[in-house]
């Protein structure tokens, strides 16, 4: 099987993704959680970074370099408000995990 | 009245509640005002926008004038200023009931001590607001990144509002909550991804007219899809929304149910009804049915076994949604694909009203009783008349009786499939109405029985009883007042009754 370097990014970005997605669901410490959507995230972003080098020409195609920067700015967002959260679950909790009894007390 | 006619509605409805966002931040004291201020102008802005949308057809608007494909659109059609016109009249109820819930010193947990108060208070507002922005953005896009975007927007506020209460329960649900929503949006980025790799854009309409069935198509409609049933709570991905809805502060409760899983149905009706219209296929569509219809029965049994209201009144909106997505097969038959559309957004527009009067009512109930285990409600109807009887024209509407709003939905929900020949649906619906019956009675029942010596109540706001009422009588008066709704939704809609008629359903 010959593998063009132009689609080695693409399966990377689909192996980070897969990765990710696997430690997301098998761990249950809230840390590697977040971590994992991290590098789901990268892998989206590799995936993006990867089409841009597609356009003919010598410059790459700008449109997926900006999604990149403002996923970038989400991505941080979101991994700040979850280690926030992850951070008022331990203290209240004692536990850098999610406990299974559900639905709390009234 | 030119202002009126020509100013740009659609960029206000995201301004204001954005600036009052940022104006909470910084004169905490006035926030309240603020708050019901930036509420009533949005409400405005949504009707200007409604009425122009009525009289020129969909429009569009290019933002700084930087238009596709280098800016950013914003498009407003009949579902668009719809859903924009249902959040902001919910918006502004929920508004004014927690300008009052949250300036009470006693509110529903007395034992919190004041700090706790204060800080609640004190992020309730921007929160709120941002979310107000970002659901509006949310209607307003014209592209599946802006759609991303606003997304995420709307989940950071939503998590965060969630978990206001700080306490074990509430904070446990909103990391849930928060860690299924970012999994959701990562699966509908790669799917925007893929999309803009297969044709190069990323604006609905342009994306619309090029799709075609093709692997990498069919994978970007699976992630999107699949990221948007996390979100929106479909059974059996709903396990996260009971807890985090039931453990919010009353308004907040009442906010996720019935705006916030809406927005991740309003995307997932934009991508099969309009981007991916050529590409999805029957046995898709019934999937997802089925999904909608075990979502049904698994929410109604799981609301009838409950034993705290709010838990309850949320595993009702897991059960509700499913009725949501049994639009999906019925509008693949070509003869009745516009009442079941039609029928589906007034399902939304139905439920989000009924929804909130029915939390609203629920949260008064436990401010008045410091509880709200179900079994030890009784006789409350003689305390609290005003929200018990909120809480039951609440559970009219969402039992289907006429009059109200959720007769109308399910009438035509119904009148689909039974023309379409789908008794299967026909009667899955049915008994679904039939399961919400039980569950609205159950409470009641508790509610009416008659008790020697009643025990003492907190005292409830008036503002706050009257605000369910209100809510709940529109929920109801929803089923008088169908035309001008209906009139709206069938701008720009993307399916028509018959085959040969699709022309009527485009713009006037």
């Amino acid at each position: 099987m010959n593998l063009e370097p132009a689609m080695l990014y693409p399966l990377a970005a689909v192996g980070l993704f897969a990765i990710g997605l696997y430690a997301l669901i098998a761990y249950t410490h809230l840390l590697r959680k977040i971590l994992a959507l991290n590098v789901m995230g990268t892998g989206v972003f590799l995936f993006l970074i990867a089409i841009a080098n597609r356009a003919p020409g010598p410059v790459p195609d700008p449109v997926p370099h900006a999604m990149v920067l403002t996923g970038i700015v989400v991505s941080v967002c979101g991994t700040g408000l979850a280690l926030a959260l992850a951070n008022r679950v331990q203290a209240t909790t004692r536990k850098m995990q999610l406990p299974n009894d559900e639905e709390g007390d009234a | 009245m030119m202002l009126w006619e020509t100013a740009p509605w659609m960029i206000w409805t995201i301004l204001l509640p954005l600036g009052a966002g940022i104006l909470t931040i910084l004169f905490r004291r006035a926030a309240p005002w603020l708050g019901v201020a930036a509420a009533l102008g949005t409400a405005v802005a949504a009707a200007g926008l409604a009425a122009q949308v009525m009289r020129g057809g969909s429009l569009r608007y290019p933002v700084g004038g930087w238009g596709v494909p280098l800016g950013i659109e914003l498009r407003a059609d009949g579902l668009s200023t719809l859903m924009l016109a249902m959040s902001a009249v919910i918006g502004l109820g929920v508004s004014v009931y927690a300008a009052r819930y949250f300036s009470d010193e006693d509110a529903e947990d007395a034992k919190d001590d004041f700090e706790v108060q204060q800080h609640r208070r004190a992020y309730f507002w921007p929160l709120w607001m941002f979310l107000l922005a970002g659901l509006n953005g949310l209607f307003l896009s014209a592209d599946v990144f802006h759609l991303y975007v606003t997304l995420e927007l709307l989940g950071f506020s939503a998590v965060s509002l969630a978990a206001l209460t700080g306490k074990r329960a509430a904070l446990v649900a909103a990391m849930r909550y928060l860690l299924v929503s970012l999994l959701g949006s990562l699966c509908f980025l790669f799917g925007v991804v893929l999309l803009y790799a297969a044709y190069a854009t990323v604006d609905m309409a342009a994306l619309a007219e090029l799709a075609k069935a093709s692997p990498i198509t069919w994978s970007a409609l699976a992630l999107m899809t699949g990221g948007l049933l996390m979100k929106g709570a479909v059974f059996p991905l709903h396990f996260w929304l009971p807890p985090a809805h039931a453990n919010a502060p009353a308004p907040v409760s009442a906010l996720l149910s019935a705006l916030v899983v809406e927005a991740s149905f309003y995307i997932l009706l934009r991508l099969w009804f309009e981007l991916f219209r050529g590409v999805v296929t029957l046995p898709a569509a019934n999937f997802l049915g089925l999904l909608g219809a075990a979502a049904i029965l698994w929410g109604s049994f799981q609301a009838l076994q409950q034993r705290r209201l709010k838990l309850l009144v949320a595993y009702s909106t897991v059960a509700q949604l499913g009725y949501l997505f049994v639009i999906f097969p019925l509008a693949q038959i070509p003869g009745v694909a516009f009442t079941a559309w039609s029928g589906c957004l007034y399902f939304i527009l139905a439920h989000a009203c009924a929804k909130t009067a029915m939390f609203l009512a629920a949260g008064n109930i436990a401010h008045a009783a410091g509880h709200d285990r179900i079994d030890e409600l009784n006789g409350i109807m003689h305390s609290l008349p005003l929200s018990v009887c909120a809480f039951m024209l609440a559970g009219i509407s969402l039992i289907g009786l006429p009059p109200s709003g959720g007769f109308i939905a399910k009438w035509m929900l119904l009148d689909a499939a039974i023309t379409g020949h789908q008794w299967g649906w026909a009667i899955l619906m049915l008994a679904g109405s039939l399961l919400t019956a039980g569950y609205v009675m159950r409470v009641l029942g508790h509610a009416f029985t008659r008790v020697e010596k009643a025990r003492p109540l907190h005292r409830v706001p008036r503002t706050m009883e009257w605000t369910a009422v209100g809510l709940s009588v529109l929920a109801v008066l929803l089923g008088l007042l169908a035309s001008r709704p209906m009139e709206l939704l069938r701008i720009g809609a993307p399916v028509a009754n018959a085959p040969a008629a699709i022309d009527t359903g485009g713009q006037r």
